[in-house]
């Protein structure tokens, strides 16, 4: 709600969300998770369990995946916030979404989100990423509907798109 | 709690209706006087819904029957709507869950109007816009709805024809309609459907009812259907855009939540509700008719949830759960005696063996089989979002039932069904675990109390609390062989979990298969081929045991009692690619492989399983896993094979590790962190084969390919243990 009235709990937060400055004045102690969706209007991060067992949440903060769900927003004052609608640049999918689309992979895509940006973060961390890298940040993320197969085909490709990148240079 | 109704007890269930739903709506206890309800909203709006009518087609079973199959689209106006801009709406009541009902639908109408599916614009799920297809579930899309939009759609391109023929005085066969538009092939003059949209005479055409024997375009002439069409939300998903239920919002919305009971049977003496009326942008919500209910809801869900704990703390319960004393459920059994509660209240007692004193048979073999109660789990739990307006009200949420739904919160409120619209955007998942609309008539309690729309979200452990479980079970098989090493006679009574799949596809001389109702102790209802997944466990792994005990191999033995051409052909497609023979033959301790098959709903499956087995550490690794599947003539292979991957690796759960413990009324593993669910590393590697047979109709999909996992996997761990497994999830 826009029209939040302060309490003396309340403290304003200020972080980079999406490449933007953001600030909210709120409790502290509320979940990312709550003011992305409540607050900010950003739905695409999810809930799922509440307690960093699904990844359904996930949110890049510093670069790293984040269950946003355990993450409390006071704790991000003036850190970086990715969520999965500041992953493409406008119209332009990130790499890692073309990859999911071209795979189809997704179910009823509740999850989609949360094992995109698992994915994006390790892609950030080490573009040569292997299999077994994103096979690790995966293992984190549930997908009830069991797409599993697909998410397979989607970091295979990633990891042979980095290797032959390697080759080529 | 609510007692779970029983599953009606029927030898013959009703191809058409699948007696999957056992469960009874929650009973609501809040009805409101006429007076109140009339001073709550405003007098002109009460139509009262005759209720002695409502307990009649209860009983008749009717409604349950017309709420599954619904009532169709009463004329070709309700199936599609023509712009004069050329644009195309199709509408439908299926819901989309993951399963890929929007994609089919799709196909199906761009089939036969002679488009391309990007013409078509469609729309699901609204009860005010769509008709009433029915309840998404029991794989009916693909076998029930796909054939309804083709009817519809074939109409419209007849009508276009006609149209066409008329303007130009011409035969039929003069035209044909390619790329949305007829064409006089001798002229090349066209018209389109917009066309068609402005004409005088179209609104009329359109009040006609769809013919149900109208010519459909046959497979071998299919464009669309039969491709790998991919989902018309598919950009929304990977870039977050795609709105859930749990995402709606209106204006001036509030977050909602509700008190709920610490145990199953506990009642609310006293609370007081000081503490978060304190809170500001606060509003706790009473029902002066409930006493039991209290909700509250706030600008966010944090402060909800935070008045909800402060006034939780000063509820005063009638039971204690943790009490040391006699149980507070009287005779309710935990997880730990569910089997020896189920089968002494079966309905008149597990019935003898009819065959149990016939002519002298060879050898006789007698099992029992547990299956617990496990969980839907989907990743979105439920969710709504209500709000009232001018006495009318509005449910935005995630459920298999939009018209089911619409008449729960109809009855709820007693309100006439057309003063109740509910609308399913799509939701995160289902797998049978979402006929109901409990989450809509809370949200919609809350609403009315706060007097602002409000959007309820169940948390996880609500959703592994008060959501049904898939039933429970427990299988009696008996058997007998004769001197040949045959199934001379065969007796198959299932307790408690249902009827789907009960009945042998094998060719066996003397049967008795049953269904026999119990006293569930927790609400139970659908699930992903509900029942077939404890029957076709019970009977897979049954069978491996009756071929041990005639000296068989499982397959030569299936193959001695299989007359089913569609089923023997799964299998010998699954244990071809298997390499069956081969890898049945290798000597390695700790390696071993089973097979399975079945058939419901219409499709058959069969599975061979190669399993790693660590017998210090009690441990069993699937390494493969080779399904074969076939569901008659494919309507969507690319949906089809993520459907069949999801269903197998959903029953890997179900085999392994999935299990509801339960004690004094509380669910002792309601969470991601103790309730297990499949993930990436328990994958093993899949080998799925889909048999087309576009000689035959369309089967839907959703359901069939997980009953041979959890046999398949049991059958490796007996043939490597010699140690039958008589329980799911599988221990060794």
């Amino acid at each position: 709600m826009e029209t939040r009235a302060e309490t003396k709990t309340d403290a304003r937060i200020t972080f980079t969300l999406n490449g933007e400055s953001r600030s909210v004045i709120t409790d502290p102690d509320r979940p990312l998770l709550d003011v992305l969706r409540e607050d900010l209007h950003l739905t695409g991060t999810k809930y799922g369990c509440g307690e960093g067992e699904c990844r359904a949440c996930t949110v890049l903060l510093n670069g790293e995946s984040t269950p946003s769900c355990l993450t409390p927003v006071g704790s991000v004052n003036g850190q970086p916030v990715l969520t999965i609608e500041g992953l493409a640049h406008g119209d332009k999918l990130h790499p890692v979404q073309e990859v999911f689309l071209a795979e189809g992979a997704f179910q009823c895509g509740y999850c989609t989100a949360g094992m995109i940006l698992g994915v994006a973060s390790v892609r950030q961390k080490n573009p040569a990423a292997d299999e077994a890298e994103y096979r690790a940040e995966l293992q984190k993320h549930i997908c009830r509907c069991g797409g599993y197969p697909k998410y397979l085909s989607v970091i295979r490709r990633l990891a042979e798109g980095a290797q032959t990148e390697k080759a080529r240079i | 709690m609510t007692p779970a109704s029983s599953i009606k007890s029927s030898q013959a269930p009703d191809p058409e209706y699948d007696l999957q739903h056992p469960l009874e709506c929650v009973g609501y206890d809040f009805g409101l006087s006429r007076r109140a309800f009339v001073k709550g909203l405003g007098a002109g709006l009460c139509i009262a819904v005759s209720l002695p009518v409502l307990a009649q087609e209860r009983e008749s079973g009717q409604r349950s029957r017309n709420t599954f199959l619904g009532t169709g689209a009463q004329n070709l106006a309700a199936r599609i709507h023509l712009g004069t801009d050329g644009s195309i709406t199709v509408m439908a009541g299926k819901v989309e869950a993951g399963q890929g009902a929007r994609a089919e639908l799709l196909q199906a109408a761009a089939e036969e109007l002679r488009v391309p599916v990007s013409r078509v614009r469609m729309m699901l799920a609204d009860t005010d816009m769509v008709p009433d297809d029915g309840m998404t579930a029991g794989s009916g899309t693909t076998p029930r709805t796909v054939p309804a939009v083709r009817r519809g759609a074939a109409t419209a391109r007849n009508l276009l024809i006609a149209f066409a023929c008329g303007q130009w005085t011409l035969e039929h066969a003069a035209v044909e309609v390619r790329d949305g538009r007829v064409v006089h092939r001798g002229s090349n003059r066209s018209l389109d459907y917009a066309d068609l949209a402005r004409s005088v005479g179209t609104a009329k055409l359109f009040q006609q009812a769809i013919p149900a024997d109208i010519e459909l375009t046959p497979i071998k002439e299919w464009k669309v259907l039969g491709t790998s069409v991919s989902r018309p939300e598919a950009h929304d998903l990977v870039t977050g855009a795609h709105k859930y239920p749990s995402d709606i919002a209106r204006p001036g919305m509030l977050y909602g939540k509700i008190l709920r009971r610490p145990a199953y049977d506990a009642k609310l003496l006293s609370i007081d509700l000081a503490p978060a009326r304190a809170i500001p942008e606060v509003i706790v919500i009473r029902d002066d008719q409930d006493d039991q209910f209290v909700g509250v809801a706030a600008s966010t869900s944090f402060r909800a949830e935070r008045a909800l704990a402060a006034i939780s703390d000063t509820a005063k319960w009638g039971t204690t759960p943790q009490s040391s004393g006699p149980r507070p459920s009287g005779s309710k059994p935990s997880s730990k005696d569910l089997f020896d509660y189920l089968r002494r209240n079966a309905e008149g007692g597990p019935p003898s063996n009819p065959f149990a004193n016939g002519p002298s048979v060879a050898k006789t073999l007698r099992r029992t089989y547990n299956v617990p109660y496990i969980q839907h789990a989907p990743l979105e739990p439920r969710a709504a979002l209500a709000e009232w307006k001018d006495g009318r009200l509005t449910v935005w949420t995630g459920s298999q039932n939009p018209f089911g739904v619409r008449g729960e919160l109809a009855r709820a409120f007693h309100l006439p069904e057309d003063q109740v619209r509910v609308v399913i955007p799509d939701f995160g998942a289902a797998f049978g675990g979402k006929h109901t609309g409990e989450c809509a008539v809370e949200a919609a309690r809350l609403a009315r109390g706060a007097g602002k729309p409000v959007s309820l979200r169940w948390t996880r452990e609500e959703e592994f609390t008060w959501a049904y479980f898939r039933p429970a079970g427990v299988i009696e098989a008996e058997a007998s062989l004769d001197a040949q090493g045959k199934i001379a006679t065969w007796y198959f009574i299932n307790i408690n979990s249902g009827p789907n799949a009960v009945d042998t596809p094998y060719s066996i001389g003397k049967t008795d298969c049953r269904f026999i109702p119990s006293t569930p102790p927790l609400r139970h209802g659908s699930y992903r081929g509900l029942a077939a997944t404890a029957n076709n466990f019970a009977r897979e792994v049954f069978m491996d045991e009756l071929a041990a005990t005639a000296d068989s191999d499982p397959l030569a033995f299936r193959h001695a009692h299989l007359a089913n051409p569609r089923l023997r052909a799964v299998l010998d497609a699954a244990t071809s690619h298997f390499r069956w023979q081969e890898r049945a033959n290798r000597k390695d301790p700790n390696t071993s492989v089973g097979l399975a098959c079945g058939t419901e709903k219409g499709s058959y499956v069969a599975a061979c399983a190669e399993i790693e087995i660590d017998r210090q550490q009690k441990k069993l690794k699937v390494r493969n896993i080779c399904e074969a599947f076939e569901c008659g003539a494919i309507v969507n292979p690319g949906n089809l094979l993520s459907q069949v991957q999801g269903a197998t690796i959903m029953g890997l759960g179900a085999a392994l590790q999935e299990e509801i413990r339960f004690e004094n009324g509380r669910i002792l593993n309601a969470s991601f962190g103790e309730y297990r669910v499949p993930r990436l590393e328990d994958v093993p590697e899949l080998d799925i084969h889909l048999i087309n047979r576009p000689d035959l109709p369309s089967a839907g999909a959703g359901e069939t390919p997980i009953i041979a996992i959890a046999p398949a996997i049991a059958n490796a761990v007996f043939r490597a243990t010699g140690a039958s497994v008589q329980a799911l999830p599988i221990r060794i």
